[in-house]
């Protein structure tokens, strides 16, 4: 995560003097520079098609009357409330499973002994590799029945807040749907957290500690400021999934129009709409369903760029100081 | 280090194998196309695509399956893109064949003249699929339930199964005092359409949405595809829905009012009702859309069933085309045919009468 890129052309060709004529380029690095070049284009290519053909197949939603519209309100009433509903969870997803990540990452790359920190990162590696439909399944046999008692509990005691108003009788509600995709970017920033606290400079470990630093603090001082770009990466990455997780949402939640309510039924986000109703849909609705897809691409977008402008903005912290 | 780099290796490993496992459970259709080679049957050769209804997929890949066994030399593919999207294509002229829930109303008929000629196109019944009621209370063996409370129930104005409006049908059964959760399906579908169809035509003083595929009334559970609300019905005490009749294995059924009895689902009750349909007319001769009887008072009749068509050209512009269609949905009515599909998707056989009807039809293809 750190920028440790750059500088190496320039330092190549500060090196060669000008009286040497140049070495003939080998094989070996026109073949790699090549097909890293072809890498790079390739993927600009597939995002750009992805782009055009959302953005030309969305094109009848733009232009259409209100009333076609799903809703008969227009395309921003139909696709606002997936758009809140799908920030909601990832949002809710976001809070639970970063504070955990992080705290898993430190335990494996600064408390546990290697041996045990190794076996653990190991183990939270495989849960990225269990498919999303396992989760949604686990979600709705399992996880959401079981949370049904603390639902009836939270709109006993904490219903005055709007959050908790009406439990569901079956738990399927968007906070179990949150939970689960908690749990399903809790290894990648979980992985990406660990690899950057492992890569802070044991020197600056060892000043804080022998500045008179307890173990905490010289995490507080040294490792976290260093790792802070490799966390918001890593959480954007997640953020990334948590937002187009499709399936697992699609099986526990019971969709429904937008209530800040987040254990009744109700709320929906833009990856499961399409995924309900893409089997059927044809002409007008097709569109509708393309359109709210190109707006997901476009938060999706606007998100990450935001996360870049963070990294950057701390890189500072960063590498080479 | 080591056992990271493993780690890391193995996962990677485990995400492609994964990756391409979930690839490789496509349906078997595309793949039944040369598999009995070998056993040449049939003289017919050629292909036939055909689009629609998701209902039908099953029973759908059923016939082809089976239609190998009848006619090796043709290969059916089957794209379950929705009715209505198979609708369009086949009014398009780009596919020959369509299986819809709906059948072509007055405006497609006007529009079908341009692919099929001045006669139009023949919409053939061919799969009846009764729509159960199932719930979820463990001591309540029968439940029956009216029209009127089932309208009432699905439109969250009875909450509670221990209501009067229940209770009066149910003289024997313990009601709980407990809260009805009722599921519905979160997509589109055709069930909730045929569903709503019936509520509205048996209790529409209780029951006052359009029918549509898309669920009307909020706050209700609401489970993605038949097996999803079968899930959520088994899993939660005292849920109620409505869901394909083959999917819901052992849960209990609702048996529904019809006249002054109350019928629980089955083959021949679903088939009965259909025989008491009477044909819409879509001013095509021999045409066989039917107008659902879903308020019948016929005894033995069960009223809540889904019925999907072939849409097929009454003339085609090519006479092998014609011949494979004819083929094709004459093998799909036959016994032989109607049984295939109970079997693999649990639909209701049509019965002789009917089949005799859909027989003259499809003789009346030509090819000019």
């Amino acid at each position: 995560m750190s920028s440790s890129t750059g500088g190496a052309g320039s330092a190549t060709e500060q090196s060669a003097p000008d009286a040497v004529p140049k070495s003939p380029r080998r094989l070996g690095d026109v073949v790699f520079s090549g097909a890293s070049l072809g890498s790079g284009i390739l993927i600009l290519i597939t995002l750009l098609g992805v782009a055009l053909f959302l953005v030309v197949e969305a094109l009848p939603v733009l232009t259409a009357a209100p009333d076609a519209i799903t809703g008969g309100a227009g395309f921003f009433a139909y696709v606002w409330p997936l758009v809140l509903g799908t920030l909601m969870a990832s949002a809710i997803a976001l809070l639970v499973a970063t504070p955990i990540a992080v705290g898993i990452a430190l335990f494996v790359s600064h408390y546990a002994p290697p041996k045990l920190g190794n076996a653990i990162g190991f183990v939270i590696d495989l849960l990225a590799a269990v498919p999303s439909v396992v989760f949604g399944m686990w979600g709705l046999q399992v996880f959401a029945p079981a949370l049904g008692d603390l639902y009836q509990w939270l709109e006993d005691y904490m219903s005055w807040l709007p959050f908790f108003t009406e439990a569901s009788n079956t738990g399927r509600t968007l906070m179990t749907a949150s939970l689960v995709l908690a749990v399903m970017i809790l290894p990648i920033i979980t992985s990406v957290s660990r690899e950057v606290f492992l890569q802070t400079p044991k020197l600056h470990e060892e000043a804080a500690l022998a500045l008179g630093a307890t173990k905490w603090e010289m995490i507080q001082t040294a490792v976290l400021p260093f790792g802070k770009p490799g966390v918001i990466g890593g959480t954007m990455l997640g953020l990334g999934r948590a937002l187009g997780e499709t399936m697992a949402v699609t099986i526990i939640l019971s969709p429904g129009l937008f209530t800040l309510n987040l254990i009744g039924s109700g709320n929906a986000t833009i990856p499961s709409e399409i995924a309900l109703n893409f089997p059927e849909a044809s002409g007008l609705r097709l569109s509708e369903l393309i359109a709210a897809g190109l707006v997901l691409f476009v938060i999706t977008l606007a998100v990450n760029l935001f996360a870049r402008w963070i990294v950057d903005k701390r890189s500072e912290f960063s590498g080479a100081n | 280090m080591k056992l990271q780099r493993f780690g890391s290796t193995l996962a990677i490993a485990m995400a492609a194998t994964l990756t391409l496992a979930a690839c490789g459970n496509d349906d078997p259709t595309t793949a039944g196309g040369d598999a009995p080679a070998s056993s040449e049957a049939g003289d017919l050769a050629g292909a036939l695509s055909a689009s629609g209804s998701s209902a039908q997929n099953s029973a759908m890949t059923a016939w082809i399956a089976g239609y190998q066994g009848v006619q090796s030399g043709v290969t059916v593919t089957y794209d379950a893109i929705g009715s209505g999207g198979g609708r369009e294509n086949f009014l398009a002229g780009a596919v020959p064949l369509a299986g819809s829930d709906a059948y072509l109303d007055e405006a497609e008929q006007t529009a079908a003249v341009e692919v099929c000629g001045d006669g139009g196109a023949f919409n053939i019944p061919v799969y009846i699929s009764p729509v159960a009621v199932p719930y979820n209370l463990p001591n309540v063996g029968t439940l029956n339930l009216t029209p009127s409370v089932l309208a009432q129930i699905f439109d969250q104005q009875i909450t509670n199964w221990n209501d009067p409006a229940i209770a009066a049908d149910n003289p024997d059964a313990e009601l709980p005092d407990m809260d009805i959760t009722v599921v519905n399906r979160s997509d589109e579908s055709g069930t909730t359409e045929n569903f709503m169809e019936y509520l509205s035509a048996t209790a529409a003083d209780d029951w006052s949405y359009e029918a549509d595929k898309a669920w009307p009334v909020a706050g209700g559970e609401a489970a993605a595809q038949t097996t999803g609300v079968i899930e959520v019905v088994g899993s939660t005490e005292g849920a109620i829905g409505y869901a394909d009749a083959s999917a819901v294995g052992s849960l209990s059924t609702a048996m529904i009012g019809v006249g002054e009895e109350f019928v629980g689902y089955s083959a021949e009750a679903a088939a009965k009702v259909v025989d008491a349909s009477e044909l819409v007319d879509t001013g095509v001769e021999g045409d066989l859309a039917l107008d659902l009887a879903r308020d019948t008072t016929e005894s033995g009749a069960y009223p809540i069933v889904l019925v999907s068509y072939h849409i097929v050209c009454s003339n085609y512009d090519d006479a092998a085309t014609a011949d494979i269609v004819k083929n094709f949905v004459g093998y799909v009515i036959s016994e032989d045919g109607q049984n295939t599909a109970a079997e693999a998707a649990g639909s209701a056989p049509i019965s002789e009468d009917l089949r005799t009807q859909a027989q003259e039809t499809i003789d009346m293809v030509g090819s000019n």
